[in-house]
């Protein structure tokens, strides 16, 4: 063996106590840093994946990119315009069947109409203000988990009543409703009564309690539009492939399209400050958890007072003597690694067997962990960087002494 | 004979609030294979002397010649090569490594010079250890030895890489009566063998068996007295060019 590692090898040996409370500091610190990393991703990710299963990833709108062009533009090549009063009419998109089949031609994934129509829902005992979300039932397949939501019925029986609607669970339980229940839904001037053909339970309560489903037949008659399409979703196999799909259907359509990513900016970002708050706590942590080795290395140095004295005194070198030391600290750095990555996966492996119970859909649920090989890796760097460094200070004063003090003391 | 130190002029200062002179003004010529030792009372600056000598310290002002070569102005890394090569140090403490049994800290400057391999070194370590009588301690570690072996061991490690001075600060200051006449004469054996040795020490009866006795008082050289078993050797010193000055306290 080397006559460093040699060196360094018998002085944290002989001190089994001391150097096992310094590993048991850094495999703390590893193995909670890791438990947290896969917790918070686990959190993150898991949330999103439920987002990207609920939403749709590209949503066509029934809104031009850019604006219409004046009557007189039509006509003359130079206009001048002074406050031209534009009324846009958002008229749903025009002949929804040719941009359908154009998308279908090259989107890798499944593409449904929909007429979205906001109304006042009206049971027995009272009211409330819903989108009804025309659908397909055949193609709503191809973009939603609707049909695996659906708690009492299927998507199949808006068919067969007339004016059938599907309403949230949470919905149906504030108002008493279940299958078989009478609806009034209106929107403006037009009225028409329904019926309640199933229930379903997305996961997000905002939605359970503001959107129902209906044939888009029988939203277009509540918009007073046959035939209207204002929203074309786009459900794709690769969820992260939305923003460049979004960009080339808009220039394709000149139809608005909005990614997943878009459409939760806000919630994206907000991942970005928790991921900040994430890797301070984690370094806090790790730096914390070599506070340990920062003892043991000055205890070691101050101990190691003459043995350092005579080596140098026979010529060993300084950097020789720092090696040593730095050598010292990478050992307990390691090894307190290495049981950090056992009680880290330990940890994880416990904690994703803890369960709970969604409060949305009432399912029991375990917590969701996230399993990545850089973690480890990193945590593992950090760990290592901060063992050395923390060893580096004392060890610098160390050597920096000169035999002869040490010599005169103690004779 | 050859001359293996010179020392001229020697200065060594602290510099503080107080600057205190530990070594003032000391010309010293050192033959090869002489036995010199270096008395004194308490604080007259013998042990800074040989600090000096040892390259474990730099003058502050005055010239060390080592083996010929000029060591004031070089920097803590060659004189730590110089050390390691040529000088073995024995101290009033033994400084083995507690964690290294006799043998491998007889090894340890040897894997320093890296000069010979590691089985070489084994087996010029256990028959130096085996030369001091101590052939049955080789694998046991320094607490399991008595002080004088202890001490024995520090000088096979002084010995190990076959320097040509030994430089020794009190070796017998611990020791008992029997360590200390086992200690006294295998330095007197290095000595005779070639290998030149500076000893400092504040016994009497055994610097009076040294080649050579230089009393430091105050920093200074106050007398140098020969011994009678090396006349020849004193003859030819006091017709040298080197002879010391002989200073009055």
């Amino acid at each position: 063996m080397n006559l460093l590692v040699e060196i360094a090898w018998a002085h944290v040996t002989t001190r089994i106590r001391q150097t096992s409370v310094a590993i048991g500091g850094v495999a703390i610190g590893v193995g909670f840093t890791i438990l947290m990393a896969g917790l918070m991703q686990g959190s993150q990710k898991d949330f999103v994946r439920q987002l990207v299963d609920t939403m749709p990833h590209v949503t066509v709108k029934d809104e031009r990119i850019s604006t219409s062009r004046l009557a007189a533009e039509e006509k003359y090549a130079v206009v001048q315009a002074r406050n031209p009063v534009v009324t846009e009419k958002r008229t749903g998109i025009r002949d929804p069947r040719a941009v359908l089949t154009l998308l279908r031609s090259w989107v890798p994934g499944g593409i449904a109409p929909s007429t979205k129509v906001s109304t006042m829902l009206q049971f027995g005992s009272g009211r409330v203000g819903v989108t009804v979300m025309g659908i397909d039932p055949r193609e709503e397949e191809g973009v939603s988990r609707l049909a695996s939501q659906m708690r009492s019925g299927q998507l199949n029986d808006l068919y067969k009543a007339s004016n059938g609607i599907i309403i949230g669970v949470a919905l149906a339980k504030k108002f008493g409703a279940r299958v078989g229940t009478n609806v009034t839904v209106s929107a403006g001037e037009v009225q028409i009564s329904g019926t309640v053909v199933g229930t379903f339970s997305s996961g997000l309560r905002d939605v359970d309690e503001s959107q129902v489903y209906t044939l888009m037949r029988t939203a277009q008659v509540l918009a007073g539009n046959q035939g209207l399409v204002n929203e074309i979703r786009v459900h794709l196999k690769d969820a992260l492939l939305a923003p460049d799909v979004a960009k080339r259907i808009q220039q394709q359509t000149e139809y608005r399209a909005v990614s997943w990513q878009e459409a939760n900016a806000d919630l994206l970002s907000s991942f970005k400050i928790r991921d900040l708050i994430m890797y301070l706590v984690m370094g806090a942590m790790l730096l914390v958890s070599t506070f340990g080795i920062y003892s043991i290395i000055s205890t070691i140095i101050s101990e190691k007072r003459h043995d350092i004295a005579i080596m140098k005194s026979f010529g060993m070198k300084e950097g020789f003597v720092r090696g040593i030391f730095i050598t010292e600290s990478a050992i307990i750095g390691g090894l307190g690694i290495l049981a950090g990555w056992l009680i880290g996966y330990l940890l994880c492996w416990g904690v994703s067997k803890i369960t709970y119970t969604n409060p949305l859909n009432g399912e029991t649920q375990a917590i969701y962990i996230y399993y990545a090989m850089t973690y480890y890796i990193a945590v593992a760097m950090v760990a290592l960087v901060s063992c050395t460094g923390a060893a580096y200070i004392p060890v610098r004063k160390a050597t920096r002494v000169h035999p002869v003090d040490i010599i005169r003391g103690a004779a | 004979m050859k001359t293996v130190i010179k020392a001229v002029n020697l200065v060594r200062r602290i510099e503080g609030a107080v600057t205190a002179t530990l070594i003032n003004g000391v010309d010293l010529n050192v033959e090869k294979g002489e036995f010199v030792a270096i008395t004194g009372p308490s604080g007259s600056g013998k042990s800074s002397l040989l600090y000096l000598l040892g390259l474990l310290d730099a003058p502050s002002e005055g010239e060390i010649y080592l083996l010929g070569q000029e060591t004031s102005k070089m920097s803590e890394s060659e004189r730590a090569d110089l050390r390691l090569k040529s000088i073995g140090f024995i101290f009033q403490f033994h400084f083995l490594l507690p964690e290294f049994s006799a043998l491998d800290n007889v090894v340890l400057p040897m894997r320093t010079l890296g000069r010979l391999s590691l089985s070489d070194m084994r087996e010029r370590a256990a028959s130096l250890l085996t030369s001091l009588g101590l052939g049955e301690q080789i694998s046991k570690r320094p607490n399991q030895l008595s002080g004088g072996q202890r001490q024995r061991v520090a000088i096979a490690r002084a010995l190990s890489n076959e320097p040509e001075i030994i430089m020794a600060d009190e070796p017998t200051g611990a020791l008992d009566t029997v360590s200390t006449e086992q200690v006294f004469s295998i330095l007197r054996d290095v000595a005779d063998r070639g290998t030149t040795v500076v000893c400092v020490t504040h016994d009497m009866a055994l610097a009076a068996r040294a080649d050579r006795r230089v009393n430091v008082v105050d920093g200074k050289i106050a007398e140098i007295t020969f011994n009678p078993r090396s006349v020849s050797h004193c003859g030819e010193l006091l017709h040298s060019d080197h002879t010391p000055t002989v200073a009055s306290a």
